[in-house]
């Protein structure tokens, strides 16, 4: 095989079969996707299936703690998660630039497989498209994945709790029509924050975002800042046991924990208060940040989960989560009102209120 | 108009200095200021340093604020 | 973080409150002039901790948001032509000229690119040598010392390829231009700290002295701005009106005299046009006649007649006459994604503070 990818490589001849055979094949193997069909064809159980998609383009491909491919993976696996499901199989497209080093691609694809294997998905159909050099950056890939609820796996209603004195007392949101023995078993949904609920948040935030940061051109700091990217299947999976009525689910990816609220807020017509001083930041971030005046609030994450639950619950979702590898620094950082709806307030160390709103564009540096 | 942050000098090699504080670093201009020592706080802004830090004089004013502290309750 | 956190502190900041509230005796207007003191105020939510009878009104202390259309008009211009790299801090990237920003020329094709120093734009240009790199120079006296010190690195090496566009102002004319204005009424001055560490506290004897009104230097941490407002209401009590510095951690009377001679090497006083205040005289900085080569501004560009919204509302409001929520265009046809004015693209202008981050009534 050449060293670089050629136009060729995407135009479904011989050059893109050995493309498959001798890079995706060898990394990705699995029965599905050795069939090589159009389609790959799963066994499924019945019931509710969950459905997302997502495009990756970060620069640099490579940064401290992760790269692109990666990152396709926990994405999505984390989509799928925030609706409270296992993941099922994955797809992959990938849009290659002309010219793109062959070994770049290599390690991207295999860092994909690593990640995918670690989970335990399979990626089971796939597609390449090259474009001519300078039409695309790189590296562009989408990855599309279906997953299977967590709580719909449950044979059994969820046995009261003696520690919870008895009994799981009925929280049905408002808009839920599901229930069993008193308890919401439908999917976790941004619609289903209520009043007094608890906000969970899994670790520590704008890591990810500020690892990139630190890489761009123009910005020369040396930090030891990581991308906290990670796949939380397993984490969500061991909160839905400990609570399986838990409200809403959301990975604070782009906009940050500030946009992921704001959104939550708004379509479930509540008013959500956090308190900043229960947020978890590394030093090293928070120094980050301050020197490029950006609020981490509004930084992106690609291994944390957000969790809106019953008051009751929260102690024990709190508690399942700090025994994840991935939810060791977890903590309630807030609660749900009712009013002003759609709002996001956040309360200072010094005991004051200020509105937290979502960030105007892309983060840029500034120096006033 | 003036984020600036402090970081304490770390090493020197001329008119440049490694700045550091919760293991961010940087390469800063340091020629706008004269004696800077090692284990000197300095202010950052857009990649210079423009002055340092006098510990004694934190010190002073956190200790003035104390007192009222005190003061008040 | 150390010398951040300390000054953070919240119980120390509740009782610097209380004291305010103690000491006041009559209602007092003080105006900070530093889009950063404006920030900080507003992430902190000072302005709650505050009796009413202190009343904190934001100045003209963005050098983003008082940078005329006109500037950002012929800055955008000189990226029209492909052999031209221009270079910004990341502030100026979504503030709109008469027509666009730097964000939608850069959409349009244009090579514009953001940097944290302006040293960073002397290496973009030492590794773009066959292209023309022209760097955005905004901001008061904390920053105009890297700028000049970028133009010196950029002689050194000889690089003729590296230019600058000086939109850079001083702080001290436009504070004595306000308080010549009999429409604005301010009893006293938050002055801003990293100008300061730079110009010394005794840039504002002449305002102190002259025109009797109180200042006091302040750092950006929020118990920095509570001591400032105590000793600036202790002042009014008294009768006094001098120049107090209560950020003696970074700030001196002669301030930073190297700084200042590399300014001074470099730039020289012009007039210059704030936007929404109209031109104060000598408030500006320009390149030295030698530096000529250096200098962008000259090569002045027909961009056509700047238009004015005349809904904006930014002129009284850098003035300390109005609220931002006093604005017609407020949160309506002018928000953080439409900015009609200054006041509300910088993210530290007032309506875009009071707008993140001002908490309902």
């Amino acid at each position: 095989m050449s060293e670089v990818i050629l136009l060729a490589h995407g135009a479904g001849g011989r050059k893109s079969a050995d493309l498959i055979r001798d890079l995706f094949l060898r990394h990705f193997g699995n029965p599905a996707l050795n069939v090589l069909g159009d389609s790959a064809v799963l066994e499924i159980p019945g019931g509710k299936v969950a459905f997302t998609t997502d495009s990756f383009v970060v620069d640099p491909l490579f940064f401290p703690g992760g790269d692109i491919g990666k990152l396709a993976v926990c994405g999505t696996v984390n989509d799928l998660a925030a609706a409270g499901a296992r993941p099922l199989a994955l797809s992959a497209a990938f849009i290659l630039e002309e010219g793109l080093d062959l070994d770049t691609l290599e390690r991207v694809v295999a860092s994909m497989a690593r990640t995918a294997s670690e989970v335990g998905v399979p990626i089971v159909t796939g597609d390449t498209k090259v474009v001519p050099r300078g039409s695309a950056d790189r590296i562009f890939i989408t990855t599309s994945g279906i997953g299977i609820p967590f709580v719909a796996q449950r044979q059994t209603p969820p046995q009261p709790s003696p520690q919870r004195g008895g009994g799981y007392p009925p929280t049905l949101p408002p808009r839920c029509g599901e229930g069993w023995g008193g308890v919401c078993l439908c999917a976790p949904s941004p619609e289903c924050a209520a009043q007094g609920d608890a906000v969970i948040l899994s670790g520590t935030i704008a890591d990810h975002g500020m690892a990139v940061m630190t890489c761009r051109e123009g910005i020369s700091f040396e930090s030891e800042i990581e991308s906290d990217c990670a796949p939380l299947d397993t984490l969500v999976a061991s909160m839905l046991e400990a609570c399986p009525d838990i409200h809403c689910l959301r990975d604070p990816t782009r906009g940050g924990v500030a946009t992921s609220l704001n959104e939550i807020a708004v379509q479930s017509g509540v008013c959500i208060e956090i308190y900043e001083p229960a947020i978890p930041v590394n030093e090293n971030v928070r120094v980050a940040c301050e020197l490029l005046g950006i609020d981490p609030l509004h930084v992106a994450n690609e291994g944390k989960m957000l969790a809106i639950v019953p008051q009751e619950c929260a102690e024990a979702v709190v508690e399942a989560m700090r025994a994840h590898p991935y939810g060791r620094r977890a903590c309630v950082i807030g609660r749900v009102q009712e009013r002003p709806a759609g709002r996001v307030h956040l309360r200072t160390a010094l005991g004051s209120l200020r509105i937290l709103d979502i960030p105007a564009g892309d983060l840029l540096p500034r120096i006033c | 108009m003036c984020l600036a942050v402090p970081m304490k000098v770390v090493e020197i090699v001329g008119d440049t200095a490694r700045v550091e504080q919760e293991g961010v670093s940087r390469k800063v201009r340091i020629d706008l200021l004269g004696g800077v020592e090692l284990g000197d706080y300095v202010l950052v802004h857009a990649g210079i340093a423009i002055e340092r830090v006098r510990p004694e004089e934190a010190e002073e004013t956190l200790r003035l604020m104390r007192i009222l502290d005190v003061e008040i309750r | 973080m150390k010398y951040v956190d300390e000054f953070r502190d919240g119980a120390l900041a509740l009782s610097l409150a209380d004291a305010i509230r103690r000491e006041c005796r009559h209602p007092l207007k003080l105006m900070e002039v530093c889009g950063t003191h404006t920030m900080a105020i507003a992430r902190y939510g000072i302005r709650r901790l505050l009796p009413d009878q202190v009343r904190l009104i934001s100045g003209p202390g963005c050098p983003v948001c008082v940078t005329a259309q006109d500037e950002i008009d012929r800055f955008i211009e000189l990226g029209r032509s492909p052999d031209t790299i221009l270079v910004t801090f990341g502030d100026m990237i979504r503030v709109p000229g008469s027509r666009a920003s730097l964000e939608d020329e850069r959409a349009r094709g244009a090579d514009v690119r953001v940097v944290y120093s302006p040293l960073d734009a002397v290496e973009i240009a030492a590794a773009n040598p066959d292209r023309r790199v022209v760097f955005f120079g905004i901001g008061f006296e904390t920053t105009t010392p890297a700028v000049a010190l970028s133009v010196l690195e950029a002689q050194k090496t000889n690089l003729a390829n590296y230019q600058v566009f000086s939109a850079h102002k001083t702080i001290p004319p436009a504070m004595i231009a306000l308080v010549s204005d009999p429409e604005v009424a301010i009893d006293g001055f938050i002055c801003p700290g990293h100008v300061s560490a730079i110009i010394g506290s005794a840039a504002y004897e002449p305002v102190a002295r002259d025109c009797g009104i109180p200042c006091v230097v302040a750092g950006f941490e929020p118990l920095d701005i509570l001591q400032a407002i105590l000793m600036l209401v202790r002042q009014a009590v008294d009768g006094r009106s001098e120049v107090e510095v209560e950020y003696s951690r970074a700030v001196s009377r002669e301030g930073n005299q190297a700084a200042l001679d590399c300014m001074r090497k470099v730039f020289v006083p012009c007039d210059a046009e704030w936007r929404g205040l109209g031109v104060i005289p000598g408030s500006g900085l320009e390149l030295r006649p030698e530096f000529s080569s250096v200098e962008s501004r000259k090569s002045k560009v027909e961009s056509g007649k700047p238009k004015v919204s005349t809904e904006c509302e930014c002129g009284s409001i850098l003035k300390g006459l109005k609220p931002p929520r006093a604005c017609r265009a407020f949160g309506k046809a002018c928000a953080p994604e439409h900015p009609l004015g200054p006041c509300m693209v910088s993210s530290e202008g007032a309506c875009a503070a009071e707008y993140r981050y001002g908490a309902e009534s």
